[in-house]
């Protein structure tokens, strides 16, 4: 060893000592520049959600007027009220009720727009995803307006082909049809533009091998496309609930939660009871409901993104 | 949505039909009615916003006739929205914000997504899982606390808290997506920057971000397009009319009292809207680009 690399020996301790200290240095350096350049974000997530996540809590443990703690008495008040567990039915129905059209309609759109001429595509695809761009605050105002219960234009048309008036926004149940109309036709085109660039990512040879295997085209969408697509399904589907489920402008501006509450899910519940009412603990109480199924939600479309990560690489 | 239902037999009928060109035909037909049906669907609200938009008062309040027909265009409604002070106010509080999320959460972001990318360094996997996991908190859930800590602030019912707390919606997804397109520059960039004896800084301004550029102008188009339509925070932070941007000043503001002015209220919410869509209309591919970067990148 020493006779042989008696050369190296002189030439490599100060190379190699040289070298380890600049790393380490390097390494010094590089670590404290890449924890400035991460501070901002950092102090945005700790400051302005972690923060406010934990403060949150506590709120809904105070009294109203904020100045004694009473432990889970707000939750215990949510849960002798009839209000209450209406939002929380009216809240779940509307978002899986809305996901699963929104994911259904998207997914049959992307298929039909998959399916013609390339170049008519990005037109079509253009034209489909306007409800997606218009903030949803303002085109709802436009489909309050087309609700609006002695001017509906829906109503006229419907009259044009005899069917009888619909109390759009007066009765329960056509409210609640009315903010998933609403929901669905806003959240559709998401669906349509994820499952459109899904298809597109399936290689085109896997349809060619099942050609020539004989797939009927219910076969090659069994076994081809839904088991290529699967991931990014279920990851839009668990996201979209999440948002659903906290949707809070189109029940705001279209109902406002009426008619007698029925209508109100916990984001706008929420609103009404926290702020303007004014019981800020019960607010927070409300919309802290929603976190155990966000949660559940939120972990699963980590899962998803993880996994397509490692089959990416 | 009944076309959609219907539609879904007919796979049975083209296979009764035989020969692959019927087959391709059938499918032709059956994708072009239903994207026909959607467009219709889709459409018809902005649209019956805009017919709306171009009539009087008078017209609206006619409930004889039709009222998908305008009879007497008119822009008044237009020109009473563009001279009122209120509502330039609103646009004025609009562009302030945005611009100042825009700038903000983009500066932000890219330092944090190079960082995250290019320098492991102690605890970064978790930020960028946290940061991923906060970008799925929906602004419902923390409203209430935040109302209280901007209230603590001073800064209710001013624009200025609503540029505090915008980022929470913006940051989170373009770090989330931007770490994805930093990621996917080559290794052998930046070795061979090192090499030239660049800076961190020099890489980040002369390579990463020049490379990276669709990718920022994705982000930046996700930026705008949140913080313009934003809703949640302005209704729950402001009261006063003056500090309120377009979407809650439209919604509370042109809607008051008994009397609707119709014909006003679909004019401001079109004002209000064209923003997004122009930036949409101009740059679709890359509106797109980020819409589909949240799962398929990162």
């Amino acid at each position: 060893m020493a006779a042989d690399g008696s050369v190296a020996a002189t030439a490599l301790p100060p190379l190699e000592g040289g070298r380890a200290s600049t790393l380490q240095r390097l390494a010094r350096r590089r670590s404290t520049i890449a924890f400035l350049m991460t501070l901002p974000l950092i102090v945005v997530v700790v400051g302005l959600v972690a923060y406010p996540a934990a403060y949150g809590m506590y709120l809904s443990t105070l009294n109203r007027r904020m100045t004694a703690f009473i432990g889970f008495g707000n939750f215990e008040i949510l849960f002798d009220s009839d209000t209450f567990w209406n939002v929380a039915w009216q809240s779940c129905f509307f978002a899986i009720t809305a996901v699963l059209l929104k994911a259904g309609i998207g997914f049959w759109l992307a298929h039909m727009l998959h399916h013609i001429p390339t170049k008519g595509q990005r037109k079509w695809r253009g034209m489909l995803l306007v409800p997606w761009v218009i903030p949803p605050a303002l085109s709802t105002l436009g489909w309050w307006w087309m609700f609006d219960p002695s001017y509906s234009s829906i109503n006229w048309l419907l009259m044009v082909f005899a069917v009888p008036e619909v109390p759009w926004l007066g009765h329960p149940w056509w409210a609640r049809i009315s903010i998933i109309i609403v929901n669905v036709w806003y959240g559709a085109p998401f669906f349509m533009i994820m499952y459109l660039a899904a298809l597109k990512s399936v290689p085109e040879q896997l349809y060619e091998a099942a050609a020539i295997d004989g797939a009927t085209a219910w076969q090659r969408l069994r076994y081809v496309t839904l088991p290529m697509m699967a991931n990014i399904i279920s990851i839009t589907v668990l996201f979209s609930l999440i948002v659903t489920f906290a949707n809070y402008d189109i029940v705001r501006v279209l109902t406002n939660g009426g008619p007698r509450d029925l209508t109100h899910v916990f984001a706008s519940y929420a609103f009404q009871v926290g702020i303007l009412s004014g019981n800020i603990p019960r607010g927070a109480a409300v919309s802290l409901f929603m976190f155990p199924i966000l949660a559940v939600c939120a972990f699963f479309v980590l899962r998803g993104v993880t996994r397509r990560n490692k089959e990416q690489m | 949505m009944s076309a959609t239902t219907a539609n879904r037999d007919l796979p049975g009928i083209y296979h009764k039909a035989g020969s692959l060109r019927s087959e391709r035909r059938w499918a032709l037909v059956t994708s072009y009615i239903s994207l026909i049906v959607a467009a219709v669907i889709f459409l018809t609200p902005p649209i019956y916003m805009f017919l709306t938009s171009l009539k009087t008062s008078a017209e609206i309040a006619d409930q004889q006739g039709n009222p998908w027909l305008v009879r007497n265009p008119t822009l008044e409604n237009y020109a009473a929205l563009l001279s009122d002070k209120l509502f330039m106010g609103f646009f004025f509080n609009s562009v302030v914000v945005t611009l100042a999320v825009v700038a903000l959460t983009m500066a932000i972001s890219i330092l944090a997504a190079f960082a995250l990318s290019r320098m492991r360094f102690w605890g970064s996997q978790v930020l960028a899982t946290g940061v991923f996991l906060t970008y799925l908190v929906p602004d419902t859930l923390l409203f209430i606390p935040l109302y209280q800590i901007v209230g603590g602030l001073g800064l209710l019912n001013s624009i200025w808290g609503l540029i505090l707390v915008y980022p929470t919606l913006t940051v989170p997804f373009c770090t989330w997506i931007m770490i994805g397109y930093f990621a996917s520059i080559p290794k052998e960039l930046d070795e061979a920057a090192l090499i030239d004896g660049a800076t961190w800084p020099q890489m980040l301004m002369k390579i990463f971000i020049p490379v990276a550029l669709p990718g920022i102008i994705a982000a930046t188009i996700f930026a705008f397009t949140v913080s313009w339509a934003a809703f949640v925070y302005p209704t729950a932070f402001i009261t006063t009319p003056d500090q309120m941007p377009l979407t809650i000043g439209v919604v509370s503001q042109l809607v008051r009292g008994d009397t609707f002015a119709w014909g006003q209220i679909m004019a401001g919410a079109l004002l209000a809207a064209l923003p997004p869509v122009i930036v949409y209309a101009f740059l679709m591919d890359y509106y797109i680009a980020g819409l589909t970067a949240g799962a398929t990148k990162g």
